[in-house]
């Protein structure tokens, strides 16, 4: 049973743009519904190694999060949770929810032995499916619920009898089906944030055809010590440890052709997965950042002149025109023209990571409501809007700094329609 | 044509890219180069090329005009169409190539001698006078380009191919005395001036 008003909150992803605006508005008192597709909150940031400039863990910040999350009563998480349809205006939505089951309810323990008794094995999402998980699997070490799900694939097969025999807390429950709930809602918080862009699509850097080109997220996952390659950074092609690595900057961002806006992440990201390669192989790696130019702003400027000052790390300013395959060795070679100095060059490397840009997760003519949007698919702040607000990713593309800023600004935004609204009613309760 | 660069020199006190895009044919698309290089490293004759389009294009707006009108660099361009598809920006690279040639060709600063350009000047020529193209004066035109000795001695080479031609009908060999053309060539002539003249008022008012 879900109780919602329209003084409530809803907030539709879970990721870290989500939680913090979930988290805001419900530290003020305010009613919040959370809802996230996937089986966990948690959202891109949980996939990534390290943030920078600080090169802390993002565990620790959204292990704060969480802590913040059980320990207030205002805010109703659900999960595998979609929008399917929205109506009414400001102060007074009907959102209509579609509720995937999880076939596993809140008795589980998370102790695996489901895990352990199924066979079947798919890609594993959280590691861009560099490796295979289970058809019953917890979808990553800190899932929030701490609570298994089970594939729908493997529904109606030997596999959910052999979990639900394996379950010593009688957790799986194979009957639950797919709910719709009907909500009052009295403002939405659009948190739904991005994706990388499909690598495929960029033609002459072969993602698709040359095993030892990799995006920068998968990338990212290589160096989680709980990762497919246990930390450890070898190539796709034979597991050799790669120790000279190319980096391509705007990879399909900024470009007619593929994503018109700068992703603001790439130019970072790279800088901070140079100091990965350091942080793996001291003097013996060596980074090569092929760039348009380097877009570190404000006080992140600091962390690219620290990463330039590094000797094993070289700037090529230059955007690549062709990667091709050496045969011999599996080394992807860079074909361009270095524009200091318009040199020529068809550079080897041991291991290529497209600095892939962001793109909005829900494509533009899928939205379930209408608002108003840029080009590139981010939801604008428009007064036709409503009391439908983005938050983090949704509105532009950002880094997880200003991503946050976003989403308490987008809470507050929130705040103050439904204070109108309790306003509002608190006169004409009074008048009757 | 030198005192019609001088005028334009003139004009734009030395700005060049304003010249440029003023013009040359998509000239106005020089300013969106963002320098990323992608056009010269996707050049299949880059190598050949004193200056990649992207060194071009930076070299207008750096105002070296004499180094750009008298490059051979844009002549270089075979349509190859790669750099118009990659270009992050949507610059048309091939057409602004050729506009910038045409534009040197016209003021009177291509290099003499540069193949394309030769090329180009016989299938204009050729083209223009009956309004059809004389495959067999084409041919032996640029046989004999070089000079009598060598013109005779690349006639004497390609021979077979030229034999063969005729047999399977595809040459004629009584065009070398006229040739066909267009039934009104004189208005086809009148039409071409006229468009030469509204091409070059332009050329000197500048705009």
């Amino acid at each position: 049973m879900v109780v919602a008003t329209n003084q409530t909150i809803l907030v539709v992803g879970g990721g870290i743009s989500g939680l913090t605006a979930a988290l805001e508005a419900a530290e003020c008192g305010k009613d919040v519904i959370l809802i996230e597709k996937n089986p966990s909150l948690g959202g891109r940031i949980s996939q990534l190694y390290k943030y920078f400039p600080k090169l802390c863990h993002p565990s620790c910040g959204l292990e704060i999060n969480l802590r913040r999350l059980k320990g207030n009563r205002n805010v109703r998480v659900m999960t595998l949770t979609e929008v399917a349809a929205v109506s009414g205006d400001t102060g007074n939505y009907t959102v209509t929810l579609k509720r995937s089951p999880r076939y596993v309810n809140d008795n589980c323990t998370a102790c695996g032995e489901c895990g352990q008794a199924v066979e079947a094995e798919f890609p594993d999402e959280f590691h861009y499916g560099m490796k295979t998980r289970k058809g019953a699997y917890l979808p990553f070490n800190m899932a929030y619920p701490q609570r298994y799900v089970l594939d729908p694939r493997i529904i109606s097969s030997d596999d959910a009898d052999k979990a639900k025999a394996a379950c010593p807390m009688h957790a799986i429950d194979l009957d639950m089906q797919e709910e719709t709930l009907e909500l009052s809602i009295g403002a939405i918080i659009w948190a739904t944030g991005w994706r990388p862009y499909d690598a495929n699509k960029i033609q002459p850097y072969g993602y698709d055809r040359f095993p030892n080109v990799i995006t920068n997220v998968e990338f990212e996952r290589m160096l989680d010590p709980f990762g497919p390659t246990g930390g450890k950074i070898l190539r796709p092609s034979d597991g050799k440890e790669a120790k000279d690595i190319a980096f391509i900057q705007c990879a399909g961002s900024r470009d007619e052709n593929h994503l018109k806006h700068c992703s603001r992440i790439c130019c970072m990201a790279s800088l901070k997965q140079a100091t990965y390669v350091r942080e793996q192989y001291g003097d013996e790696g060596k980074s090569s950042i092929y760039y348009i130019d380097i877009r570190a702003i404000d006080r992140i400027d600091n962390f690219f002149a620290k990463v330039k000052a590094d000797e094993t790390v070289s700037f090529i300013k230059s955007k690549v025109a062709s990667i091709t395959e050496d045969k011999a060795t599996g080394n992807p070679v860079l074909h361009g023209v270095n524009v200091e100095g318009y040199h020529r060059y068809s550079n080897p490397h041991e291991l290529v990571v497209l600095a892939i840009g962001m793109e909005p997760s829900v494509p533009k003519d899928e939205f379930p409501v209408e608002v108003v949007m840029d080009d590139n698919g981010f939801v604008l702040a428009d007064d036709s809007n409503g009391a439908i607000f983005a938050a983090g990713c949704t509105a532009d593309a950002l880094d997880v700094n200003r991503a946050v800023q976003n989403a308490t600004a987008s809470a507050l935004r929130a705040i103050q329609v439904i204070n109108r609204v309790a306003a509002s009613e608190a006169a004409s309760g009074a008048e009757g | 044509m030198s005192d019609m660069s001088n005028a334009v020199v003139e004009k734009y006190h030395n700005d060049f890219l304003k010249e440029v895009e003023a013009h040359v044919e998509d000239g106005e698309w020089v300013k969106m180069c963002m320098q990323c290089g992608v056009c010269a490293g996707s050049c299949p004759l880059g190598d050949h090329w004193a200056h990649p389009p992207q060194e071009l294009f930076m070299m207008i707006r750096a105002g070296k005009r004499e180094e750009v009108l008298t490059s051979d660099s844009m002549w270089m361009c075979t349509s190859c169409y790669n750099c118009i598809v990659r270009c992050p920006r949507g610059l048309p690279i091939t057409h602004i190539m050729h506009g910038l040639a045409h534009y040197a060709h016209r003021l009177g600063l291509a290099p003499e001698k540069q193949p394309t350009r030769v090329f180009a000047k016989l299938f204009w020529d050729n083209i223009t006078k009956n309004g059809r193209a004389n495959e067999l004066k084409m041919g032996l035109s640029l046989y004999f380009k070089d000079g009598f000795g060598n013109g005779i001695k690349e006639a004497m080479k390609n021979r077979p191919l030229g034999q063969a031609m005729m047999k399977a009908k595809r040459l004629n060999p009584m065009e070398f005395f006229g040739g066909h053309g267009v039934k009104d060539k004189s208005g086809l002539h009148a039409m071409l001036a006229k468009a030469r003249e509204i091409e070059d008022a332009k050329l000197e008012q500048g705009k």
